[in-house]
């Protein structure tokens, strides 16, 4: 019974070793901002944060998670990038159905952690495991430099 | 802002719905729910202002039926749901005694921006701020949210924004009218003296001012006026400027709630598999061992299908997974593409079509000519594959039926499962969320038939979870079509007949049988009926041809498939003639001045005429189409390179439109730029094959997705009208596929007839080596 660290909270799990993340996330501790889209970490609607790495939950055992802390979309504005970047997908409305949209935010979020002013090809590498279906990839792209730009400013 | 989809507390939370809790009893109440409840006691008691408007079919939307490739859809809705008749009370707006506005959402927000361009419609002349108002989806009802271009409550056809666009604002005109009169009334003063500005009214003589809340018990009592006049374009506030969209927040912060969220107490997770074959049958499954795997509850079979429930979706797939059916796979166990498309291609070179257009003498004319030119095109079958897999979740008990589940279609939703339970009609309550991708594909019901027949199996609510691999082997695909044209042309190459006929299955007829014509499916010819050059010969006709795998519309529909052959034809002839692209075409639109504008501007701001840049290693070109589908105009210009081994980049994409009236301008721009990616994604790469009864497409790995490293830049440069607003959640889709291809042409001069693109031009290069 793995107990894991999820938005800061202890959470005790009643779930098998070898369980994705992302159904204990979902099904178990009620999260369902992480999203299922294709199960096999081809889509990345499933990425979270574990350890401060952007991860695919769909694929990441809860094994794996033990010690390491979990962030989801529900807590990223307690992370002042990730307050960023939610502003400036808001700014520009990168959003069109949504469904991919935690997924593009977290790695989002987990590339300009890394790196804070990231040129062109480094988003496109960063974001390309992430599918958008209603092919909002301009704004994403626009949004991660406007999120980019706050973080010189700041 | 606040849509009215939230949540309590974690395990118990609740999706957005109007339509009734039954079998909710023991749950603790939502805030959402709780503040409807009070609403409705409100209402009960005269306390809060109601305002209904029925959109029904204005004569102009019935000169419409000339398009009945939409017309016919909601009769179809109509007659499965047979919905009891309801008063149109409280169908779009309701203000409280608080002044709280809540605006009814007839259509779903699929990512098209429906959510904020509805608000704009009725806040205009409703007088409320958007930012303030709450939204709630409509329940299923087509008496009360029927399209009046669908004549259904459905969401489709890029029609949301052309249908609303006057019974809204009459919706909104006609409450702002009662709470200035009533306003007015208590005043003793001429209404006229009175405005309505922000949710108050204002006599401004006299500086009085009354909040709307504080007028709806008297509003409430009085005659709905018959008339209303709606502002003129000049005084708009709201349409016309950039608007925020009103789902932003929610859709980035994981609040969001989709089909797929919902959580109930007791709610068990079920995923399920469909015979692989079409028509086969379920032999025998492993249920020892799957009811082995931990947190697996039951096993549901049918005919066809078998679902694996357990306690969360992990133990459904492991259960699955163990479970390993065996399937009997019927008359369908060899089917391949090839055959189908064989039979296509024999049946179009043999058998009569109908004529769906005939000016003139073009078949003897292009028999005749001296100089002719002719092409096959072929398109493939396409799934949807949207984002959020297929889900229903569905609460069957004796006295009642809860779904669950993002549709396009929620009052077919709830008439094919009062047709599978049994139940009244009233008893179905259809409770809608927003959409993790619609392109048509939550258009179809068959995931709900499935849910539902499933469900009759076991007590308590089950959400039942599509695979991605499920729901792209068991899509309902965009049809195959087979399409030969021909022209004759004059001695100067340009063309004096023109001869479009399609072979393919016909959506229509299973969809909305009510809309064929003549044996005419008006979907299957859009785009080539009314395809806009100036022939003097013309002459389109379809052949209606059925594949053995089921059919279903997809983003662009019958458009997308026309205006690649139209547009890439009239390409070819362009190209015999030796005649620049865009100067053949604008010779022969004469007659269509709105569209040979936005052409021109396309042309303009793509820099048409001038060298592109090279790109290293890589040969450039420039394609361009045009087109006039849902109520919108639009060219494109596109830009590729292809290197030496054939693979394809689009550098840049240039739209033009002309979509009347915009409501909402980013949302244009946003839909544009979605609809390209949309429409490239599928001609670069995609196609549904069959092979062994079995579709050979998986998932993502072989079902090709765009990603953000491909995407091209995408300019788009709108048209200033104040004609009615056209559709544009489509057209992107439609117009784009040509303009890529011409540009493969340009640049390689191999012309592509058959799509996808896909590995087209690479075997070109080893050909061509070897």
């Amino acid at each position: 019974m793995p107990t894991l660290t999820i938005n800061g909270k202890p959470t005790r799990l009643d779930v098998a070793d070898d369980m994705p993340l992302l159904w204990a996330l979902r099904d178990v501790a009620g999260l369902t901002g992480t999203k299922f889209g294709c199960g096999i970490s081809l889509c990345g609607a499933c990425t979270v944060h574990m350890g401060g790495v952007a991860v695919r939950s769909c694929v990441t055992p809860v094994s794996a998670a033990v010690g390491k802390p979990i962030v989801t979309i529900e807590a990223i504005e307690q992370d002042p990038v990730g307050r960023r970047v939610q502003a400036a997908w808001r700014q520009i409305d990168v959003v069109q159905c949504g469904y991919c949209q935690s997924g593009q935010i977290m790695s989002a979020t987990a590339l300009l952690q890394a790196n804070p002013q990231p040129g062109d090809p480094e988003i496109d590498a960063a974001m390309a495991g992430n599918i958008c279906r209603c092919g909002t990839y301009g704004r994403v792209r626009a949004a991660i430099r406007i999120a980019a730009a706050g973080e010189k400013v700041a | 802002m606040h849509i009215d989809q939230e949540t309590t507390g974690r395990g118990a939370s609740q999706g957005d719905d109007v339509a009734g809790f039954a079998g909710m009893d023991a749950v603790a109440m939502p805030a959402s729910l709780a503040r409807r409840r009070f609403l409705e006691a409100g209402t009960a008691l005269g306390g809060g202002l109601l305002i209904g408007v029925y959109l029904p079919a204005t004569a102009e939307e019935k000169s419409r039926t000339e398009k009945p490739a939409e017309a016919a859809v909601g009769k179809a809705a109509t007659s499965i749901s047979n919905a009891a008749p309801g008063l149109a009370y409280n169908a779009f707006i309701r203000i409280d005694r608080a002044g709280v506005v809540t605006l009814i959402m007839h259509k779903v927000e699929m990512g098209q921006g429906t959510f904020t361009s509805m608000p704009m419609l009725l806040a205009e002349e409703l007088e409320v701020n958007l930012a303030t108002v709450r939204l709630e989806q409509a329940p299923a009802d087509n008496n009360l949210y029927s399209d009046p271009i669908l004549g259904g409550q459905v969401t489709g056809g890029s029609t949301s924004v052309r249908g609303a666009w006057e019974p809204l604002r009459q919706a909104g005109a006609k409450a702002r009218t009662l709470l200035i009169t009533a306003a007015a009334k208590q005043w003793q003063v001429e209404p006229g003296t009175c405005v309505a500005r922000n949710g108050s009214v204002t006599h401004a003589p006299s500086g009085r001012t009354l909040g709307y809340g504080a007028l709806v018990d008297a509003a409430a009592a009085m005659p709905m006026p018959k008339d209303v006049v709606l502002k003129p374009a000049a005084a708009f506030n709201l349409i016309g400027k950039p608007v925020g969209r009103l789902d932003s927040v929610d859709k980035t912060n994981g609040r969001a709630r989709f089909g797929i969220d919902v959580r109930l107490p007791n709610m068990l997770i079920a995923t399920v598999a469909a015979s692989p074959v079409t028509g086969g049958t379920l032999q025998s499954v492993d249920a020892s061992r799957a009811m082995a795997v931990r947190g697996v509850r039951k096993i549901l079979r049918l005919d066809g299908a078998v679902a694996v429930v357990g306690d969360h979706m992990w133990a459904a797939r492991q259960g699955l997974l163990a479970l390993s059916p065996i399937w009997a796979d019927g008359a369908q166990a060899d089917l391949t593409t090839a055959a189908i498309v064989s039979d296509m291609a024999s049946a179009a070179a043999s058998k009569a079509g109908v004529i769906a257009r005939n000016d003139g003498n073009a078949a003897q004319l292009i028999a005749g000519a001296p100089r002719m030119h002719e092409a096959v095109y072929e398109m493939p079958f396409l799934a949807h594959a949207t984002m959020e897999p297929m889900n229903c979740t569905v609460d069957l008990r004796a006295d009642g039926c809860d779904l669950w589940v993002g549709t396009q279609v929620p009052t077919i939703a709830q008439g094919i499962a009062a047709k599978l339970t049994g139940l009244p009609i009233e008893k179905i309550a259809v409770h809608n969320f927003y959409i993790g991708g619609g392109f048509g594909r939550r258009l179809e019901v068959d995931y709900v038939m499935q849910a539902v027949q499933f469900a009759k199996q076991i007590k308590g609510p089950v959400k039942f979870i599509w695979s991605r691999e499920e729901d792209i082997q068991h899509d309902m695909y965009r049809p195959y079509y087979y399409d030969r044209i021909a022209a004759a042309l004059d001695e100067r190459g340009m063309p004096t007949a023109w001869s479009h006929k399609i072979t393919g299955s016909s959506i229509m007829a299973r969809f909305a049988p009510a809309a064929m014509k003549n044996g005419i499916d008006p979907d299957a010819v859009e785009g080539a009926r009314d395809m806009p050059y100036d022939i003097p010969n013309v002459k389109v006709e379809y052949l209606r041809h059925e594949p053995p795998i089921p059919t279903a519309f997809w983003r662009g529909v019958g458009a997308t498939h026309n205006i690649f052959v139209v547009e890439s034809f009239i390409d070819e002839l362009a190209a015999s003639a030796k005649f620049d692209p865009l100067a053949y075409r604008t010779a022969l639109l004469d007659k269509a001045p709105r569209m040979r504008t936005v052409l021109q501007l396309a042309a303009q701001k793509a820099g048409w005429g001038r060298p592109l840049k090279p790109v290293a290693g890589r040969r450039v070109g420039r394609g361009v189409s045009t087109q006039f589908a849902f109520g919108s105009y639009m060219a494109q210009v596109a830009e590729v390179s292809v290197g030496a081994d054939g693979d394809v980049r689009v550098q840049r994409v240039v739209c033009a439109v002309d979509c009347g009236q915009v409501i909402n301008p980013d949302t244009v721009v946003a839909q544009i730029e979605s609809g390209v990616n949309f429409g490239l994604t599928a001609a670069l790469w995609n196609e549904i094959t069959l092979e062994h009864g079995r579709v050979q497409q998986n998932n993502f790995s072989d079902y090709r997705m765009m990603r953000i490293n491909e995407a091209p830049q995408i300019e788009v440069h709108v048209v200033k009208s104040s004609d009615k607003p056209g559709g544009i959640g489509e057209p992107g889709t439609s117009a784009v596929a040509p303009a890529l291809t011409n540009a493969i042409y340009a640049a390689t001069g191999q012309r592509i007839r058959k799509l996808p693109v896909g590995a087209q031009l690479k075997t070109k290069t080893k050909t061509a080596k070897a």
